[in-house]
């Protein structure tokens, strides 16, 4: 009750929109895909269904990085570590669950493991087949590595663009790391041909759209979650750490300890992005963790308009949308249409999508109204 | 001008001017002395082959006869005493045996050489013999077979040509073969070249130290000079002493291998060190431009990788245009292709600056953005261009090669290398300390709005010191050019570690950039062994994210309020 | 036991480092023998300085004496590299950071006027106002009506009740100084540390800005900084004139002025 309350009763009409739309789509794109014969114009097709999945664990991730950046003015350009370790962890339970299946027909080992003539279980994957387990690592995971580096790094007051290299640097440490094949996670080719999940065919049509509908109800509760911080008083904290720290420091609050904290969140909220996105695309490897990576992640909310987290899941679709597009039509122009997008979001639309149409549609407000002594009254609290 | 001096010097008779003396000549009194002793080794060598004349035609007639028999003693003894007799047809003699094409005529004992187009040759003479008659091989066997061998490396002991001379000594240094000891002490009377001479030493040195028959003093003496040597090659010789050496020779030897060892370890760290200048060098060129466009600007230039990319392609372009227009400059190619980068670079910063950062001054993070925008734009670019694949770029032959000092392998491109970044290192220093654009450069560093009021226009040194930055990273690609690959994403993998520089070296501060890119450089060769690359890495990145929490402003920071 | 810090002159000796944590004073703010340096360029050297609890004190000093740099070290944003720092007889400043010294009731206004201009005037005061401080403590707070009156009251003295709901950054700069001193006084702090408040205001504002902090000083600690004379001399307290990080002179205003080695450094000519 507490909860329901914290979570939903500071929404605002566009939060609603965003919820209702999502939540129709949740229940809607299974049924047309998997209830509608595949003639009827009203069909979605298998590859619509898993393209949008990868959206909206994209847009999940989109909403971690709005979180940390357009909140708290932290640019992360290595959000993608805490995806990426959030799909290790999913791919990990996937991978023991081929059990005896495998090209070597390992009991227990998977592939990669009995290719280096290893024996037994690493420590690191022990406990990996129970599905809690699982689940647990996949926030626990990204979210102790968040804690310890942030721990480390806000309360040596490293800020700026020097927390954003080495955000970068951490996630090109650890792409190093895991292109090697004696850290026990597959090597460069990573961890793929999984099975099934919680038993069920991971190839099937109706697994495939209950992992859609996952993922948007697990960006739904992302919203949520992010929505509530955001616009409770530690959220407006957080917006006042973003500009002007020292002065939220005089004021008596502890900013190491509110930045360690959108901090750790959002690298969880990323971690279960990792996770969902994993069993939907059937691989995960190593270049997940490349800088570049993640730095696309920033486009998308930048795009879409960061400090607005609607806008930073719409961007999300709207690049990917855009980058499946291209890849089809014109495979060279897309890293021109990327790179162009970066310079112009910045130079000419700093407030990216949403943030500029939410900003004339106040407008166009307040020039309709007659002006008054108090403009631009706030929502009721 | 000067070839009418030079000719009037000619003319003029009896000058002692320098140049007109012929060459080896030069200066008087050290003139004198050359002259002289040049001359006295002459007239040596001149009564040596006098005296020996007459007495060896008639010994090399004796030795070739022996050939002439069917007893396999024999044949032994007349290859030994051939290898060892220094004639001048001994090899071609060996080497026919060898292959089975040496003859003799019974009747009189007359030995020949079958060429492969089987006409015989005299092997006394090597002149053509037309009608021989019936001939015999002379017989081979694994005996036989073992003396040729012994006999080739004597001989080449004694082979006009250094190099083989050198190597044949290295062979029996490895091989430790006794029955070479004669020849091998021939050899050391007769050789001038100290360097071969004492290669001839350390093996005459080796084949003692392994003889079980040599006296203790001299084998252990003979281990001095093995540990004088002390390389992996002496250190290996030591090490395979049988174990029934005798104890006090067994006990020079190992303390002989445990120095060696000792200044192996020295060496090693040496090598290291050298390496790791040589990969902080690569570093430093790398992440100077970028230290002097966030030093100056708080600009963080994503794109800093795609301007050293950038210049590696412009020395592509150039070597290309030199081979088709100008194939004799290629050596020289690089000289040209250094301003073209710069320029190149600097001209392509310039327009980034010009056209997106102006916009963004005071929000370094959209900077970041927009210019790894640009980055990718660029890298695309490049690749739509010049294609996705490796291009190949010329290493001149100046730059190939290497020389040895001591056990330390320098090779002629590390050196280059280190030579260049020292080069555009005090370049840099001096260009920003004493030239006025320098002091506007850095009154701008230290206080824009101050610099800005009293009249220097900022924004043209934005601009410039962006150009200079971006001009630094192309001079970088035609160095990276000669050791990496040059295709569209040699950028990328510099930018990061540029990055890592700059920050642990400190903002603002260029020798904080030096000492930055020197100690990862060596810190990464230093780990490398024990870690391997990746790791070693690895634990340098973490290393780095660890110090920046510790000062989180670099080695090198500002301090005080000015900082904020 | 209660020393005055006046009578038991402090020997300057190492030994007194492990002496520090047993220095008590009576005073509301005791600096003794501080110094700070940056690469070598000493911008605070040996300074004393004592605050009484319910004194205003104003500061002078030209450009460069260590004003800010004074203010730095006393809510902790500098480290001294020697002397004490103690607050309410026996809090050791130099031990604690800028959030804990903030707590401690020291509130400072910085020289450029800095408030939260993505907030509203109102969110600005009731961030300030003294609350539940730490992240889940604030995550789940709700709104009381006991911090409203209070939010409502601070607008009422800095004159700022009808501008509640604009967004900070629209204020001028003089309405972005009051509600900087309104969120110090939202904090309710033992001690105010105020930097150049009248800075950028027109002679009205001034007045009234004169007469804001002349109130504040009826129930706080007030130490200014200021440049501007007139200013001061309607503050009417006493005047410390800062010089090259020490204490130059002390005393009331006309005692200062006349002062020949102030006049000589500040006053000019």
């Amino acid at each position: 009750m507490m909860l329901t309350r914290f979570l939903f009763e500071r929404i605002d009409r566009g939060g609603w929109v965003f919820l209702v739309l999502l939540g129709i789509a949740a229940v809607l794109v299974p049924v047309l895909n998997l209830a509608v014969p595949p003639g009827s114009m009203f069909h979605v097709s298998n590859t619509a269904v898993g393209l949008w999945g990868k959206y909206m664990t994209y847009a999940l991730l989109a909403i971690a990085v709005d979180l940390v950046w357009g909140y708290c003015g932290i640019l992360s350009l290595g959000h993608g570590a805490f995806f990426a370790l959030g799909g290790y962890a999913m791919g990990m339970y996937l991978m023991l669950q081929i059990g005896p299946r495998g090209v070597y027909a390992h009991p227990t080992l998977p592939d990669f493991m009995v290719f280096l003539n290893w024996t037994e279980l690493p420590v690191a994957w022990w406990g990996f087949s129970s599905f809690p387990y699982a689940m647990l690592m996949v926030a626990l995971v990204p979210g102790l590595l968040a804690f310890v580096f942030g721990w480390f790094a806000f309360r040596s007051r490293v800020t700026g663009v020097y927390l954003s290299i080495i955000t970068q640097a951490l996630t090109y440490a650890l792409m190093l790391a895991f292109f090697r094949n004696d850290m026990g996670f597959g090597g460069n080719n990573g961890l793929t041909d999984f099975k099934d999940i919680l038993g069920f065919n991971i190839q099937s049509q109706t697994t495939r759209a209950v992992l859609f509908s996952l993922s948007v109800l697990a960006l739904m509760a992302g919203y949520l979650v992010a929505r509530a911080i955001v616009t409770s008083k530690a959220g407006k904290i957080i917006i006042a750490i973003r500009d002007a720290e020292p002065r939220t420091r005089f004021l008596g609050y502890r900013v190491e300890n509110f930045k360690l904290f959108v901090w750790t969140v959002s690298a969880v909220m990323a971690g279960i992005a990792g996770a969902l996105y994993v069993p939907q695309v059937g691989i995960i490897n190593p270049s997940e963790f490349s800088p570049a990576n993640s730095i696309e992640a920033i486009v998308w909310v930048a795009v879409g308009g960061r400090g607005t987290l609607v806008g930073a899941a719409l961007g999300a679709g709207l690049v990917n949308f855009a980058k499946s597009w291209f890849t089809g039509a014109f495979p060279q122009g897309w890293l021109f249409a990327l790179g162009g997008l970066f310079i112009l979001v910045t130079l000419f639309l700093p407030k990216g999508i949403l943030g500029t149409f939410t900003d004339w549609w106040k407008r166009r407000g307040e020039t309709r109204k007659p002006p008054t002594a108090s403009p631009a009254s706030q929502p009721a609290e | 001008m000067n070839a009418s001096t030079r000719s009037g010097l000619d003319i003029g008779s009896g000058t002692l001017r320098p140049c007109s003396h012929p060459p080896g000549a030069r200066g008087q009194g050290i003139g004198h002395v050359r002259a002289l002793s040049a001359a006295l080794a002459a007239a040596l060598v001149a009564c040596l082959l006098i005296l020996a004349g007459p007495a060896r035609a008639q010994d090399h007639a004796a030795l070739v006869q022996r050939f002439a028999t069917e007893s396999f003693n024999d044949i032994v003894g007349a290859v030994n005493g051939l290898a060892t007799s220094g004639a001048p047809r001994a090899a071609p003699i060996i080497e026919a045996l060898r292959d089975g094409r040496l003859v003799y005529r019974a009747s009189d004992r007359a030995v020949f050489i079958r060429r492969p187009d089987n006409s015989f040759v005299s092997a006394l003479s090597g002149e053509p013999a037309a009608e021989i008659g019936t001939t015999r091989p002379v017989r081979l066997n694994n005996n036989v077979r073992r003396a040729i061998d012994a006999a080739v490396g004597a001989l080449s002991l004694l082979h006009p040509d250094p190099a083989r001379r050198a190597s044949a000594a290295e062979a029996v240094f490895k091989s430790r073969d006794g029955s070479a000891l004669p020849a091998l002490e021939a050899a050391i009377g007769q050789e001038r070249d100290p360097r071969i001479k004492k290669l001839m030493e350390e093996a005459r040195a080796a084949v003692v130290v392994a003889n079980p028959q040599a006296a203790e003093a001299d084998r252990i003496a003979a281990i001095g000079i093995i540990q004088r040597r002390g390389d992996q090659d002496a250190l290996a010789m030591l090490g395979s002493l049988p174990a029934t050496t005798p104890p006090l020779v067994r006990e020079a030897a190992e303390s002989a291998a445990v120095g060696i060892r000792r200044t192996l370890a020295v060496w090693e760290a040496g090598q290291n060190v050298w390496h790791g200048i040589s990969l902080g060098s690569v570093l430093l060129l790398a992440a100077i431009g970028l230290a002097i466009t966030f030093g100056v600007m708080g600009v963080i230039n994503m794109a800093h990788g795609e301007m050293v990319m950038i210049g590696a392609y412009t020395t592509f372009v150039v070597q290309q245009t030199i081979r088709v227009l100008a194939p004799g400059l290629m050596d020289v190619s690089l000289f040209i292709a250094l301003p073209m980068a710069f320029l190149v670079a600097g001209a392509i910063g310039i327009a980034i600056e010009r056209l997106i950062i102006r916009h963004l001054y005071g929000r370094p993070l959209e900077t970041l953005l927009a210019t790894w925008g640009v980055s990718l734009v660029l890298q695309q670019a490049v690749r739509t261009w010049f294609g996705p694949t490796n291009r190949e770029v010329t290493t001149p032959s100046w730059m190939s090669g290497s020389i040895e000092i001591g056990h330390l392998a320098i090779t002629a491109n590390r050196l280059a290398i280190i030579i260049f970044a020292i080069i555009v290192f005090a370049t840099l220093l001096l260009f920003l300390k004493r030239t006025p654009f320098g002091l506007q450069t850095r009154a701008v560093t230290q206080n824009r709005r101050m610099a800005g009021a009293m009249g220097i226009r900022t924004n043209w040194v934005d601009a410039f010191t962006f150009g200079l930055g971006s001009g630094i990273a192309g001079l970088a690609g035609v160095a990276l050019s000669q050791i990496d690959n040059v295709s569209p994403n040699l950028g990328q993998a510099y930018i990061i570690d540029s990055f890592m520089v700059v920050v642990f070296g400190g903002v603002g501060n260029l020798w904080g950039t030096l000492v930055a890119a020197m100690t990862l450089g060596i810190a990464n060769k230093f780990l490398e062994p024990y870690a391997g690359a990746v790791l070693g890495k690895i634990l340098l990145l973490v290393f780095i994210i660890l110090f920046i929490q510790k000062r989180p402003r670099g080695l090198f920071a500002l301090k005080g309020r000015a900082v904020e | 036991m209660l020393i005055d810090p006046m009578e038991t002159q402090l020997p300057a000796d190492p030994v007194k480092a492990i002496e520090r944590p047993q220095v008590v004073t009576q005073s509301l703010l005791y600096l003794d023998g501080v110094s700070v340096s940056f690469d070598g360029f000493r911008a605070i050297n040996n300074l004393s300085l004592i605050i009484a609890p319910g004194e205003m004190r104003a500061i002078i000093g030209p450009n460069g004496a260590g004003k800010t740099t004074m203010m730095d070290i006393i809510t902790g944003k500098t480290k001294p590299d020697a002397g004490d720092v103690i607050f309410d007889g026996q809090i050791d400043l130099t031990q604690l950071d800028e959030t804990a010294i903030a707590n401690l009731g020291i509130g400072r206004k910085f020289q450029k006027p800095t408030v939260f201009e993505m907030h509203t005037v109102e969110v600005n005061i009731e961030m300030a106002v003294k609350a539940d401080r730490t992240v889940f403590g604030t995550l789940f707070s709700r709104q009381s009506a006991a911090i409203g009156r209070r939010v409502d009251d601070i607008l009422g003295i800095v004159r700022l009740g009808d501008h509640r709901n604009r967004l900070a950054g629209d204020l001028s700069h003089g309405q972005k100084q009051w509600l900087e001193i309104g969120m110090l006084l939202a904090q309710d702090p033992k001690l105010l540390l105020v930097d150049e408040p009248a800075a950028g205001m027109t002679d009205v504002e001034t007045g009234a800005t004169a007469d804001l902090l002349k109130d504040i000083a009826r129930t706080h600690s007030v130490v200014v900084v200021e440049h501007d004379m007139g200013f001061i001399r309607e503050l009417g307290v006493k005047v410390t004139c800062l010089h090259e990080g020490s204490v130059l002179a002390e005393g009331s205003l006309d005692q200062v002025s006349a002062d020949e080695r102030v006049i000589e450094v500040y006053l000019g000519r």
